[in-house]
């Protein structure tokens, strides 16, 4: 395990708790957060888990009631969000539609009282790096949902913060064109090197984004990691759910002949480890693709089902099984045409033993 | 062409609707104000004439009361601009409750007549009134403010600040927080980031206000009659007695012709200078 060396990080969380006058319940509490130079990270969260608070306390919007935050080793409860020099880029995006497009990205290099000379090379140069070129004269209102997003994106870097903040910047555009600013963002990230704090409510956009990815829930982190560490180990039922579709299967693990087993209602389920810390009651997470669906007379299937439900995903197949007890699980197959299950057809669920992952706390 | 045909007819269609409305601005607003014009430029005995400007121009007296009305319309507008803005603004950061108090506390006054208003003010800062008993508290017993334009200004300000505060209060409303919040992010300081990002989406409000409070102020007459004096007179002041003790009607359609068309251009100029979206947001140097 590798130590980050206080000075490779660019920001640090330590306790941050807010809680907003007048309420019974903390928005944030005791947030402890590293964040590595140049690292894109992602605060992922049903809706009212505390991300924005967390974002505008780390913007200087929202002071926080207790814990700090450490700009490059600095405390600073005491700076104004003007002398904090972070980008940031609203949901609404927050062009000024008085001032033209320039004029927008412009603005930050004018309030630092850049000379004229540099001004007018930088705001070139940044228009022309989000293919804006052109539109310097335009007002916002007279820009497409995409462009204005460039825009708003270019304003919050033209100054070269060490830190770009932006709260579900993508969230009022169309799917195709979220993908297509998803990848801009990703190749802006790559090129200017800084480091990215991002706020999403859509596990998608978080995966394909982010090198971390910091789960909230209920103004708390559940788990810190990369999409993947989420994905195939997450600490809690919580992440499990709301990260992608997931077979959580609850039973007890019993251990005999120095093989494990769940044992589940519906059948005896062996796994291939990781060893259980202890035998007895614990959830189990299987993801669709670990599941396979095969024919009603498998012997070697561990559960016996019906099919209730095939939904057509292009490339492949989510096929919905209820088992005897009335228990739904996802599978997913390839797109294969031969042996795809129908609705109502009787089949068997055999899982994949060391895809199985158990999940470490029931929270 | 065709486009703009077609937008016209869209736009022209249920004009009908308007028709009661234009009927009536015609009979009884149009044909009398075009009459009123029509003879100012008529002498005694029907003929065509300048005279009636000449006089009303030619006499210092009478320009002074031309210049002190301009003054005191403007001297309204400020005053109003200064109390609407702070209250205006206070009323979008309210919540629903609270901003419902703010806006019947600006749309009381319209419930009481003007002269009822008036004759408040006149209790209110005579030399034996409360204010001018306050006033000598603090040692400040010598300003009168009666019978003088001090007392005119008061009285027409607080009058005309509900024509200030909603028209500025539906601009302000519709402009986004967000946009001070992001000016500050982006290295402004909160006066800065107020100045720059929120104050000149602003002015469309505050031009569509001062010019209403403007315009009103300059036809005003029961209240300078009631709180000002001879002495201090407005144009409306002038023109009644003009028309009334005179039966000058030429004279007092002059007075009326010259009143409205300086508004306008005043009302011109300042539209001028408040189309400054560009002066107040821009670098200077966009290419
Ligand atoms: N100004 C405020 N006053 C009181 N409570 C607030 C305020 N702002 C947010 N909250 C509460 O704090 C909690 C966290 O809100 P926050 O806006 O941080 O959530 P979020 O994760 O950004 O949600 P979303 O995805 O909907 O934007 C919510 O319960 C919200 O109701
Ligand atoms: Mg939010």
């Amino acid at each position: 395990m590798t130590v980050a060396v206080d000075t490779d990080l660019a920001l640090k969380l330590r306790g941050v708790s807010k809680q907003y006058p007048g309420t019974d319940a903390a928005a944030v509490s005791g947030v402890d957060l590293d964040i590595r130079r140049g690292e894109f990270v992602t605060f992922l969260g049903p809706s009212g888990s505390g991300k924005t608070t967390t974002l505008n306390m780390i913007a200087g919007f929202i002071s926080p009631t207790g814990g700090q935050i450490l700009l490059d080793g600095k405390d600073i409860a005491d700076l104004p969000p003007h002398r904090r020099n972070l980008g940031m880029v609203f949901q609404n995006y927050a062009l000024f539609p008085h001032m033209s497009v320039w004029d927008n990205v412009a603005f930050p290099l004018v309030e630092r009282k850049y000379p004229k000379e540099q001004i007018r090379e930088r705001v070139r140069a940044a228009l022309e790096m989000v293919n804006l070129t052109g539109f310097e004269k335009r007002r916002p209102r007279e820009l497409s949902g995409g462009q204005q997003q460039r825009v708003a994106l270019t304003r919050a870097l033209v100054f070269d913060p060490p830190i770009l903040l932006m709260d579900e910047p993508l969230s009022a555009l169309d799917k195709k064109l979220r993908q297509r600013l998803q990848l801009e963002i990703k190749r802006v990230h790559r090129e200017v090197g800084i480091t990215f704090l991002f706020v999403t409510h859509d596990q998608e956009e978080a995966m394909a984004l982010s090198d971390r990815v910091v789960v909230f829930d209920h103004g708390r982190i559940e788990q810190v990691g990369t999409p993947d560490e989420l994905y195939r180990r997450p600490a809690t039922r919580f992440v499990a759910e709301f990260l992608g579709d997931s077979n959580l299967i609850d039973g007890r693990l019993v251990t005999s002949d120095g093989t494990v087993a769940l044992e589940a209602p519906e059948g005896r389920i062996p796994l291939a480890g990781p060893p259980a810390p202890s035998d007895g009651e614990h959830c189990v997470m299987f993801r669709p693709e670990d599941v396979r669906v095969t024919s009603g007379e498998d012997d070697a299937a561990a559960w016996k089902g019906t099919v209730r439900e095939v939904v057509y995903l292009g490339s492949e197949r989510r096929v919905i099984v209820t088992t005897e007890t009335g228990r739904d699980v996802t599978a997913r197959t390839s797109g294969e045409t031969t042996g795809v299950p129908r609705v109502g057809d009787a089949v068997g669920l055999r899982f994949s033993a060391s895809n199985a992952w158990l999940i470490p706390t029931t929270g | 062409m065709l486009k703009l045909a077609q937008r016209t007819t869209r736009r022209l269609r249920g004009a009908h609707l308007a028709i009661p409305l234009l009927a009536l601005l015609v009979a009884f607003f149009a044909i009398p104000v075009l009459e009123l014009m029509r003879r100012s430029f008529l002498d005694a005995d029907g003929a065509l004439t300048m005279q009636s400007y000449a006089d009303f121009l030619g006499t210092p007296a009478y320009r002074t009361i031309l210049f002190r009305t301009f003054f005191v319309a403007v001297i309204c507008t400020v005053v109003c601009v200064l109390f609407a803005y702070p209250y205006a603004y206070l009323m979008t950061l309210a919540g629903p409750r609270v901003r419902r108090v703010l806006l019947v506390l600006v749309l009381l006054p319209f419930w009481t007549s003007l002269m009822v208003r008036t004759y408040a003010w006149l209790v209110l800062l005579q030399d034996t009134g409360p204010i001018k008993a306050a006033l000598e508290a603090i040692g400040l017993g010598q300003v009168h403010l009666i019978r003088n334009t001090a007392g005119v200004v008061i009285g027409m300000a607080q009058i005309l600040l509900p024509f200030m505060v909603l028209p500025l209060y539906n601009n302000l409303q519709k402009i986004e927080r967000s946009d001070l919040l992001a000016a500050q992010s982006l290295g402004a300081t909160p006066l800065r980031a107020f100045w720059r990002a929120y104050f000149p989406q602003s002015l469309p409000g505050l031009f569509a206000g001062g010019v209403l409070v403007f315009i009103l102020a300059l036809g005003f007459y029961i209240t300078p009659v009631i709180l000002g004096s001879p002495q201090n007179s407005m144009m409306s002041q002038l023109i009644v007695r003009q028309v009334t003790e005179r039966l000058d009607w030429a004279g007092g359609g002059a007075m009326a012709v010259v009143l409205t068309v300086l508004t306008l251009v005043f009302v011109g100029l300042m539209s001028r200078v408040v189309n400054v979206q560009q002066a107040f947001g821009g670098t200077g140097d966009r290419k």
